[in-house]
C-alpha cells in the first residue's frame, strides 16, 4: 500500500485533537529516545501540557531488528491538562518490523501507523518473527496504514552532506521525526539549533540530519500521503503561568536532594552503587560538584549505605540510593543507622521483581520492603513522589524529615517516575522554608542519647567537636548515659522510644487532604506513588460525569498522616490501585480496620486510565 | 565519660576512656590497646579530631576504650564507614580496627577498596586466625586442619594472607607488627599514623581462649629472635639472636632464602637492603613463614601516593571555587533552569 490520495496539507484541514499519544518505537539503536525528547520540547514550546514515557529494553544493544531490541518513548500531550503518557497509542512510528510488532497491540483501534518500507526486508521480518509480511496479511487493518521507505528518502535527502551510506542511515530518525513535526504542524528550528549545537565539531552531521529532519517535514507538506491519514492540529492548553522546563524523575529528585542539603546548611555526601534504574541520580549528583556535592561511587550497595552513614556521622546529609535487590543488601546499614539514630536518606527506584525481574520496567512492590523490611522493631520514614517534578519536593521533604528527627528515611520513586517527564513550573528555590542544622556543641550535660522533648531526637554532635567525645553503635544502649546496654528494661525502653519518635512525626506532617472529590461519600480512591496521573485522570473525568467519587493520594507512607484513619472511615468503601499485590492496601486495613479493596496491576507497566475508570464505575454499580 | 587532654605531654591514659574493659584476661587486645594508647600520646593526637570505627568482634569493642569519637559498626563494614566520614571531613584521624573474620572474610571487598583507593587511614587488623566472639569457629586465616567447632575434622581450606592481600589490593602501606611487641608495635603504628593514605597494619593477636600459642613458632621470647626479622627501610636484612642470619636473593630463582653471615665468606655485603617502595620484595617478605623463614615485620611497605577522599574534597573544592568565580556557586534557581526552558504567559 504505496502512498494513496492527496495529503491535505492546508492548515484549515487539519483534524482538531484535545489530546494525542505519539510512540516513536525502533531498534534500540536508532535513537528513539533522541526523537522523542526532541518531540517532546515541540510540544512544551507549543504550548501543550504533557507527558512522557520511555520504554528500553535491558540490553544495552540487543541484536538489530529483534523484538527484544526494541526501544520505544511514548509522549501524551494535549490541549488539556495531561496526567499520564497515555492509554492508547494514537500514532505509532515503527522503523523496523519488530517495532510494529512489539507496539502494534498498543495503538487503538482506527489509530495510525507509519512505518519505515525500507526496513521492512524479509530478513528484518524473520528477525521480528513475523511468518507472513504483516502489510500483505490483513493484520493491519483495523489501522490506518502508511508505509514510506524513510530509508531510501534520508538516503536521497543526506546524499550530498558526505556522510557514509551508515551515518547516512543513521539519520532517518529525523526524518521521522521532521514529518511528525508536520503532522502536528510544529516548529523545527528549536531542533535544527539543537542539532547544529549537538555536532558543532562535525557539520557535515549536523547538516546531514537538518537534511533529513527538513525532508521528512517536506514529504509531508508535499508529497501525496494517505488521505486517510489528514494532518493534526493540537492546541495549546491552558497552563498555569510561570518559566517552565521539562523534567525527568531523576533529574528532579537529584536537584532536590541539592536542595534538601542547601536549606539544611550541609555537605551532601551522595553515595551508590550502580543499578538500573537509580543510576541516573549518582550521574546527575556526579555533576554537580561546583554546587558543594560530593559523589562516592562505592564498591557495592552495602559500602554505598555504610559510606552514606559515615558521612551523616560525620556532619554531611549521608544519601544513597538504589532499586529493589540493592535495597535488599542495604538493609542491615538501614538499621545501623536507626539504632545510632543518625539522618540518612535512601533512595529506591523501584523496579519489577523479585529479584533481577524486570529492570527496566516499572512496579510499587517494595512498600511492604520500606516500611517493614528490616531485623529487629526498627521503624524508619517512608515517603513516596507521585510524579517526575514532584520529585523534587519530596526529596527536599526527605532531607528535613531526615535531619530533623535524626532517622533515616526512605523514599520511594519507581522506574517510571526515574525516566518519564513532564513540564515543571519551576519552583523559585529561594523562597523555600530552611531547616538549618545545629550541630550540638555545648560539652555540659551531653549524652548522645539525651533526646530533645519535643522531636524524641538525639543530639547531633560530631567528630571534630571538641569535649563531646564519644562512642555509638548498633549495640544497645543504656536510655540515660549512652553506653552500651542489655538490661532488659532498658531494652524496653530504647524499642518503645525508638517507636514513639517515628510515630511522632505524624504531628510534624501535614494532615492528609482530598485531591479530587467530596472528603466523604460512598467511594475514595486511595493512591501513593506514580498512580498519581492515572488515578487523577480516572477521578476528575468520573466527576466530570456526575459520578460522585475521591481521589486521595499519600505522600506519606510511614507514618501515616494523623487524620487518615479518620478521613478514610467516612467513605463507604475504599479503592487502592497499586502496582503490586496490595501493600499499601494491606497497610490500610491493619492500620485502620478499614474494608480496603485493592486493584493490583504488576505487568511492569503504569495502569491505564481506563482501567481505574473500569474498576471505578464496577465498585459504583456493584 | 570525656577526659580534657592537657596541651602539652599527654600521656597514654589520656586517651582511655571510662568504660570498662571487658575483653577475656591475657587477650592480646590489652596489649594493643596499650600500644594505640601510647601512640595516640606520642603523635599527640587531637580527641576530638580522632575517630575509631570498628566493625563486629571481640577487636571491634575497640572504640569504646578510647576517649575519642568511635563508632562501632557493623561486621566488616568498619572501612565503608570510614570512608565515608573522610568524605565528609577529610581533617579527621580516622583508625579502622577490625579482625580477621571482619577484615577478610565478611568485610573482605570494603578493605579491598579502601586500600586500593588509598583511603587516608590506619587500617588496624588483629589477626589471631580463629573467631572469637562466636566461641572459636575457623577464621579466613586459619591454617589448614585447624579443628573447631564448625571443622571437627579440620579445616580444607587454604589461608589468606593478609599482607599478601593487602598488597595485591593496591596499598601503598603495608606493616606488620605482633601484640606483645610494645617497643616495636607503637613505632610501626607511628609509621602508620605518618603515612597519608591506607596504612594498613597486620597485628598478630593471640586469642589465649580458642587459639592460644598460634602464633608460638615465631613470638615465644625462646625462638622470636631467630624467628622474626625486623625491616627497615635502608637496613640490611638480618635477623638472628646473633645478629648472623639475613636474606638474599637466592641465585637463579626469584625468592628470598636465608644466609649464615661469617660463614663460606658470607657478609653483610651479600645480604639484600630493605626497600620499602620496591612492591616485588615487599611481596616477598609477605610470604616467609617459619619453620624456614623469618616472619618479617616493620614496614614491609610504603610507597605514599595521594590520597583518595583529599583528591575528592580537592575537586569539589576547585568546582566550587570557579562557579563561585562565574558568581553563581550554589545558585539552586540557576540548576533548576539549566535547561530549556520556556515562559507560559497569562
Amino acid at each position: 500500500m504505496e502512498l494513496s490520495g492527496a495529503l491535505e496539507s492546508a492548515h484549515s484541514a487539519r483534524q482538531e485533537l484535545e489530546s494525542a499519544v505519539v510512540r516513536f518505537a525502533g531498534d534500540s539503536g536508532d535513537g528513539m529516545q533522541l526523537t522523542g525528547g526532541r518531540f517532546t520540547l515541540a510540544a512544551a514550546l507549543a504550548g501543550n501540557d504533557l507527558a512522557t514515557f520511555p520504554d528500553f529494553p535491558a540490553e544495552i544493544r540487543a541484536p538489530a531488528g529483534t523484538t527484544f531490541g526494541v526501544s520505544a518513548y511514548q509522549i501524551n500531550f494535549g490541549a488539556r491538562v495531561i496526567k499520564t503518557a497515555g492509554d492508547m497509542v494514537d500514532l505509532l512510528i515503527a522503523m523496523n518490523p519488530a517495532a510494529l510488532k512489539v507496539n502494534l497491540d498498543d495503538v487503538r483501534s482506527g489509530g495510525l501507523v507509519i512505518v519505515d518500507a525500507g526496513a521492512f526486508t524479509d530478513r528484518n521480518l524473520r528477525k521480528a518473527g513475523y511468518d507472513e509480511d504483516p502489510r500483505d496479511d490483513g493484520s493491519l487493518s483495523g489501522y490506518r496504514f502508511v508505509e514510506i521507505d524513510m530509508s531510501q528518502r534520508t538516503l536521497d535527502a543526506v546524499k550530498d552532506s558526505g556522510l557514509s551510506k551508515k551515518e547516512a542511515l543513521r539519520c532517518k530518525n529525523m526524518w521521522a521525526l521532521g514529518l511528525t513535526y508536520w503532522l502536528f504542524d510544529r516548529d523545527r528550528q528549536t531542533t535544527v539549533d539543537w542539532l547544529d549545537q549537538k555536532f558543532r565539531s562535525r557539520p557535515e552531521v549536523a547538516a546531514g540530519n537538518i537534511a533529513a529532519l527538513n525532508a521528512g517535514h517536506a514529504f509531508g507538506e508535499t508529497t501525496e500521503m494517505s488521505g486517510a491519514s489528514s494532518a493534526f492540529i493540537v492546541r495549546p492548553a491552558e497552563i498555569a503561568p510561570g518559566l517552565y522546563r521539562n523534567v525527568t524523575g531523576t533529574d528532579a529528585l537529584a536537584w532536590g536532594l541539592v536542595a534538601g542539603a542547601a536549606l539544611a546548611e550541609l555537605k551532601l555526601v551522595f553515595c551508590s552503587y550502580p543499578i538500573t534504574p537509580a543510576s541516573g541520580i549518582l550521574h546527575a549528583l556526579a555533576g554537580l560538584k561546583d554546587y558543594g556535592v560530593t559523589t562516592f561511587q562505592a564498591e557495592d550497595e552495602i559500602a554505598a549505605v555504610c559510606a552514606a552513614i559515615g558521612a551523616s556521622y560525620a556532619g554531611a546529609i549521608g544519601i544513597t540510593s538504589s532499586s529493589g535487590p540493592g535495597m535488599s543488601l542495604k538493609t542491615e546499614g538501614i538499621d545501623l543507622a536507626i539504632a545510632t539514630e543518625l539522618p540518612l536518606v535512601v533512595v529506591n527506584s523501584q523496579r519489577a521483581g523479585p529479584s533481577t525481574g524486570m529492570p527496566t520496567k516499572t512496579e510499587q512492590a517494595d512498600l511492604y520492603q520500606a516500611v517493614f523490611g528490616r531485623h529487629g522493631d526498627s521503624a524508619l520514614v517512608v515517603l513516596a513522589a507521585r510524579s517526575p517534578a514532584d520529585c523534587y519536593e519530596a526529596a527536599i521533604a526527605s532531607v528535613r524529615l531526615a535531619t530533623k528527627f535524626m532517622t533515616p528515611v526512605i523514599l520511594l520513586s519507581d522506574n517510571y517516575i526515574a525516566n518519564a517527564s513532564e513540564p515543571w513550573n519551576l519552583p523559585d528555590a529561594n523562597a523555600l522554608p530552611r531547616f538549618p542544622v545545629e550541630f550540638h556543641k555545648n560539652p555540659d550535660g551531653f549524652h548522645p542519647f539525651a533526646r530533645d522533648e519535643a522531636t524524641l531526637a538525639r543530639p547531633w554532635a560530631i567528630p571534630g567537636t571538641p569535649g563531646l567525645e564519644h562512642r555509638i553503635g548498633g549495640l544497645e544502649r543504656d536510655a540515660d548515659s549512652g553506653n552500651i546496654s542489655s538490661d532488659p528494661e532498658n531494652h524496653q525502653r530504647m524499642t518503645e522510644l525508638r517507636a514513639a519518635k517515628i510515630a511522632g512525626i505524624a504531628n510534624d506532617i501535614p494532615e492528609q487532604t482530598v485531591e479530587l472529590g467530596a472528603d466523604r461519600g460512598s467511594l475514595v480512591v486511595v493512591g501513593w506513588g506514580s498512580t498519581y496521573g492515572p488515578i487523577s485522570r480516572a477521578v476528575s473525568t468520573l466527576l466530570n460525569e456526575g459520578v460522585a467519587v475521591s481521589h486521595v493520594h499519600l505522600r506519606h507512607i510511614w507514618p501515616l498522616p494523623r487524620n487518615l484513619g479518620e478521613l478514610l472511615g467516612r467513605f463507604d468503601r475504599v479503592l487502592v490501585p497499586e502496582m503490586n499485590a496490595g501493600q499499601l492496601l494491606t497497610l490500610l486495613r491493619s492500620e485502620y480496620l478499614v474494608p480496603a479493596e485493592g486493584l493490583s496491576k504488576v505487568s511492569g507497566k503504569p495502569f491505564m486510565i481506563a482501567e481505574i475508570e473500569a474498576a471505578i464505575r464496577a465498585r459504583l454499580e456493584s | 565519660m570525656n577526659v580534657a587532654v592537657p596541651l602539652a605531654a599527654p600521656s597514654p591514659k589520656d586517651y582511655a576512656s571510662d568504660q570498662e574493659v571487658r575483653w577475656c584476661p591475657g587477650c592480646g587486645d590489652y596489649a594493643i590497646l596499650k600500644a594505640v594508647e601510647r601512640t595516640l600520646a606520642e603523635v599527640r593526637a587531637v580527641p576530638e579530631k580522632t575517630v575509631f570505627v570498628s566493625g563486629i568482634g571481640c577487636a571491634a569493642r575497640f572504640p569504646y576504650y578510647l576517649a575519642t569519637y568511635g563508632f562501632h559498626g557493623i561486621h566488616g563494614r568498619a572501612p565503608a564507614i570510614a570512608t565515608g566520614i573522610k568524605l565528609a571531613n577529610p581533617d579527621l584521624d580516622v583508625w579502622v580496627v577490625c579482625g580477621d573474620g571482619d577484615g577478610l572474610s565478611i568485610g573482605g571487598n570494603h578493605l579491598l577498596h579502601a586500600l586500593r583507593r588509598n583511603v587516608d587511614l590506619q587500617i588496624l587488623l588483629f589477626n589471631n586466625e580463629i573467631y572469637g566472639l562466636t566461641k572459636g569457629q575457623y577464621s579466613p586465616t586459619s591454617r589448614r586442619g585447624t579443628r573447631s567447632p564448625s571443622t571437627p575434622m579440620g579445616s580444607l581450606e587454604s589461608p589468606v594472607s593478609a599482607a599478601a592481600f593487602a598488597l595485591g589490593s593496591g596499598a601503598r602501606f603495608v606493616a606488620r607488627s605482633v601484640d606483645t611487641l610494645q617497643q616495636h608495635l607503637p613505632a610501626v603504628l607511628k609509621r602508620a599514623y605518618a603515612n597519608r593514605g591506607a596504612s594498613f597494619v597486620e597485628i598478630f593477636q593471640n586469642c589465649i581462649v580458642y587459639n592460644d600459642g598460634v602464633f608460638g613458632a615465631f613470638t615465644e621470647r625462646s625462638v622470636a629472635a631467630d624467628a622474626q626479622i625486623h625491616v627497615e627501610h635502608g637496613a640490611p636484612l638480618i635477623f638472628g639472636r646473633e645478629r648472623d642470619k639475613g636474606l638474599r636473593l637466592k641465585p637463579g630463582a626469584l625468592e628470598l632464602e636465608v644466609v649464615p653471615l661469617g660463614e663460606g665468606g658470607m657478609t653483610e655485603a651479600d645480604v639484600l637492603v630493605h626497600d620499602e617502595a620496591n612492591r616485588a620484595l615487599a611481596a616477598m617478605l609477605a610470604a616467609l613463614e617459619p619453620p624456614t623463614h623469618p616472619v618479617a615485620l616493620g614496614v614491609l611497605y610504603c610507597d605514599p601516593a595521594p590520597s583518595y577522599d583529599r583528591q575528592v574534597a580537592e575537586r569539589v573544592a576547585d568546582a566550587v571555587t570557579r562557579a563561585a568565580e562565574g558568581g553563581a556557586q550554589g545558585d539552586l534557581n540557576a540548576l533548576l533552569r539549566g535547561g530549556h526552558t520556556w515562559r507560559v504567559e497569562d
